[in-house]
């Protein structure tokens, strides 16, 4: 006892009795062969006569041939919405605007399982978040949104809000039908039309959500979904006829996007890049602190945008959170997203995966010390091991740049004061979470922190009545909750 | 107090660590998700059998009940070759001597309870008597009863003392501590009695007596193995866990496997570091296993009901 007491090298094991394969069955979605560009209502031959394949992350093999939209194609969506604003969607009652919104939620709900499989195949996320987590908050989007379309007067008492026109919208491929969710439900619950561009990487859920738009008979062109990669979203930026960008994604494409319209009266809102500081404090509650790091940073394989990819531990009980830590890694199920049991899944693309093996070597360069998972990857496919990377100073790149991945960067410190002023020293601003068991330090931090959504002893909880969106360089406006609509409004 | 503690330093127990209400409760409600398949879940009932300590504890309780339920013990559904037999047979002290000699060599352990179960409330002198009568009497275990009333009057150190002298009344066998955690109410409350257990000589800790409401819970059980596994941290010593009360469905008891192995690890996956307290939950256990080997389920009819 005594001997272990001084080594302190007590280690847990969770190598044997390992869980028998509990794959979801993949029988109950389809996936077409190739999918067009769903514009006024119908799926449409692109006018570039080109195709990109969509793969499976975890794989690497081909799901699907996605419709590739030039300018030309970019043009004629933004027509069919101009026309559905003008004519229809502008004009129509907005009760009867909510009992569309309606409608396509209960649909979302009725094919959810559909939905999390192909979620899952398409971007690489575990089933269980897909099925447990991405597609029933889509699905309470709508439903949230719904409910304001004809009570817009009394969200915006004595102004008379009115809709913008057309929206253009680009989505990343971290939460792709969920981001098309927070971006599409507003816009219709408003009175606007959209234009949607889901990432090339993962179009498959948008592109049956269009498939539901259709089955829901909502007028032709209020939604019109386009596939393709940057120049695409370029296209869409800079087209003359949209009132409104929506920018889901980098950093560095919401510099372009901002730079390309200044000067111009479209209305912007962007959702940028983060690297939110996770702050554990010693008088925290230990272990739902160490749950909450784990959940904050290996959520969706870190490819989270508020992802608590910093970590702040205070002196005092550094040493017992890091042997906490290291063995909740351990228990960790890295491997196939289709599995129940796994809990962190494929990296998104071979090109993202690239990019975090970057920053790792970047990691140990700069003389941080990392920790892995001991954990087997697949063979196949795009797999990371967890990462923790200690000794990190302030002025390490792996703590200041947005990796995307799960590796974690943790740093100590003393006092509150320090603490405040470490985690507001980044460009951006998205997220933070303090851990505590003092209310009055939780609002002391709360009311200091730069960021646009602060957690208090829990970590990425989203819910479609509350606002979201950053500080900084992690972007400007509000999704969700009342702020979400103002966004889409001249409320004057 | 227990010789055996005397190199450890003995922490305040009001300063134990604090459980986050919202947090533990979701992290067990994580566990529940894991999907048991196959051989795992063959195994996982086995070994869930394997742990159960089946329990009479009635007023009603006579020779007769104990002799009967002890022949179960040993052949739990003798149509299946190979099962294991469960834990142990857990029962008043006064039915300790009847135990012991209808299990014979089998193997499967006598748990008693003591201390003036359930209440608790007597002098200690009883309590004392009361835990040297039954391993006396053959007792190869004893699950105590903490003075709730004292814990919840901040007396901590009566409790500590009180666990400390039962253990050293209980010489060789092994004390099970019951927190009684329907009474202690809140998580806090829960991991502090757990520090308390520990920290006084605790074999295992027990969540409870089976005659409160609520009994064992997921949440509940975490916070205790959670205070295992940072005592462990500390000391490099093994304590053993035994939920009890409310646990009568294999789903449930696959559940608390899972969660057992994500917490703390394997070392703990066996009748010695971990037990079900439970009367009704063996002949669920058996029916799956059944319709795992058969493909059907079978009639209630066909298993034992002692």
């Amino acid at each position: 006892m005594a001997k272990a007491r001084k080594n302190n090298t007590v280690k847990l094991s969770f190598d044997t009795l390992k869980y028998a394969p509990a794959p979801e069955s993949k029988s109950s979605a389809t996936i077409n062969a190739q999918y067009d560009l769903f514009i006024n209502g119908k799926f449409e031959k692109p006018l570039s006569k080109k195709y990109f394949d969509t793969i499976n992350p975890a794989t690497e093999e081909k799901l699907s041939s996605v419709a590739d939209a030039n300018t030309a194609d970019v043009d004629k969506a933004v027509k069919a919405a101009r026309v559905a604003y003008d004519k229809v969607w502008s004009k129509m009652p907005a009760k009867e605007r909510g009992k569309y919104i309606y409608r396509i939620a209960r649909m979302i709900q009725e094919r959810a399982r559909e939905f999390a499989i192909i979620e899952s195949l398409d971007g690489g996320k575990p089933i269980r978040e897909s099925r447990d987590i991405d597609i029933p908050l889509a699905a309470n989007h709508f439903f949230y949104y719904a409910g304001w379309a004809d009570k817009l007067a009394y969200a915006f008492p004595n102004k008379q809000p009115k809709p913008l026109g057309v929206a253009g919208q680009i989505i990343p491929w971290n939460f792709p039908l969920l981001m098309a969710a927070w971006k599409i439900a507003p816009a219709l619950a408003t009175g606007n039309t959209v234009v949607l561009k889901p990432a090339e990487t993962t179009p498959l859920t948008a592109l049956k959500l269009a498939e539901i738009i259709q089955e829901s008979d909502l007028p032709q062109g209020v939604v019109n979904i386009i596939t393709g990669a940057g120049a695409t979203g370029a296209a869409i930026v800079n087209h003359p006829d949209i009132n409104k960008i929506a920018f889901t994604g980098s950093t560095d494409v919401g510099k372009i996007i901002q730079r390309a319209v200044a000067g111009t009266d479209k209305k912007l809102t962007l959702e940028l890049g983060g690297k939110a500081a996770n702050i554990i404090f010693e008088d925290a509650a230990i272990d739902q602190a160490v749950e909450g790091v784990i959940n904050g940073i290996f959520f969706n394989q870190g490819h989270v945008c508020c992802a608590g990819s910093r970590l702040f531990v205070q002196e005092s009980v550094y040493k017992v959170v890091m042997q906490k830590l290291k063995d909740r890694i351990a228990s960790l199920i890295v491997g196939d997203p289709m599995d129940k049991n796994t809990d962190v899944g494929a990296i998104n693309s071979k090109q993202q995966l690239a990019t975090i093996h970057q920053y790792i070597n970047i990691g140990k360069k700069e003389g941080a010390d990392i920790f892995e998972s001991n954990c087997v990857l697949p063979k196949k496919g795009f797999f990371c091991k967890p990462t923790l990377f200690t000794n990190v100073a302030q002025s390490s790149r792996i703590a200041q740049e947005e990796i995307f991945g799960p590796v974690l960067a943790i740093q100590t410190f003393r006092t509150d004061d320090e603490v405040i002023e470490k985690a507001n020293n980044t460009p951006f601003g998205l997220s933070a979470g303090v851990w505590t068991d003092k209310g009055s330090k939780v609002f002391n931090l709360t009311s200091k922190l730069r960021a646009g959504v602060i957690w208090a002893n829990t970590y990425n909880k989203f819910d479609p009545t509350s606002p979201f969106g950053g500080y900084k360089e992690s972007g400007f406006g509000r999704e969700g909750g009342l702020h979400g609509l103002s966004a889409y409004l001249n409320a004057l | 107090m227990a010789v055996i503690h005397q190199t450890l330093a003995v922490p305040d127990f009001s300063l134990s660590p604090r459980i986050d209400h919202v947090g533990i409760e979701e992290r067990a409600a994580r566990f529940t998700k894991r999907s048991i398949k196959a051989e795992t879940k063959i195994n996982g009932l086995k070994l869930a059998l394997n742990m159960i300590d089946l329990t009479t504890l009635e007023g009603k309780d006579t020779d007769g009940k104990v002799k009967q339920l002890c022949y179960k013990a040993q052949h739990l559904h003798d149509a299946y070759p190979g099962l294991p037999t469960v834990a142990a047979i857990c029962v008043y002290p006064s039915m300790v001597s009847v135990a012991k000699k209808a299990l014979g060599n089998s193997g499967i352990k006598v748990a008693s309870v003591a201390t003036a179960f359930p209440s608790g409330q007597a002098h200690s002198d009883i309590k004392i008597r009361d835990v040297k009568y039954a391993v006396n009497n053959g007792a190869d275990e004893i699950d105590m009863v903490i003075s709730r009333g004292k814990f919840l009057q901040g007396e901590y150190n009566f409790v500590f003392d009180e666990i400390a002298a039962v253990k050293e009344a209980c010489g060789i066998a092994r004390l099970k501590v019951i927190l009684e955690t329907g009474e202690l109410v809140t998580y806090d409350k829960v991991r502090r009695a757990s520090d308390i257990a520990m920290y006084a000589g605790a074999d295992f800790i027990k969540t409870s007596t089976g005659k409160i409401s609520p009994a064992a819970t997921l949440p509940v059980t975490l916070v205790m193995l959670e205070a295992i596994r940072d005592f462990y941290y500390k000391t490099g010593k093994m304590i053993a866990m035994k939920p009890a009360g409310g646990i009568s469905k294999s789903k449930l008891a696959l559940h608390y496997l899972v969660m057992l192995k994500e917490t703390l690890g394997d070392a703990w996956m066996n009748n010695h570091w971990f037990r079900f307290g439970a009367s009704s939950l063996a002949n669920d256990v058996l029916m799956q296993l059944e319709k795992e080997r058969t493909g059907v389920y079978q009639s209630a009819n066909y298993f034992s009901v002692d």
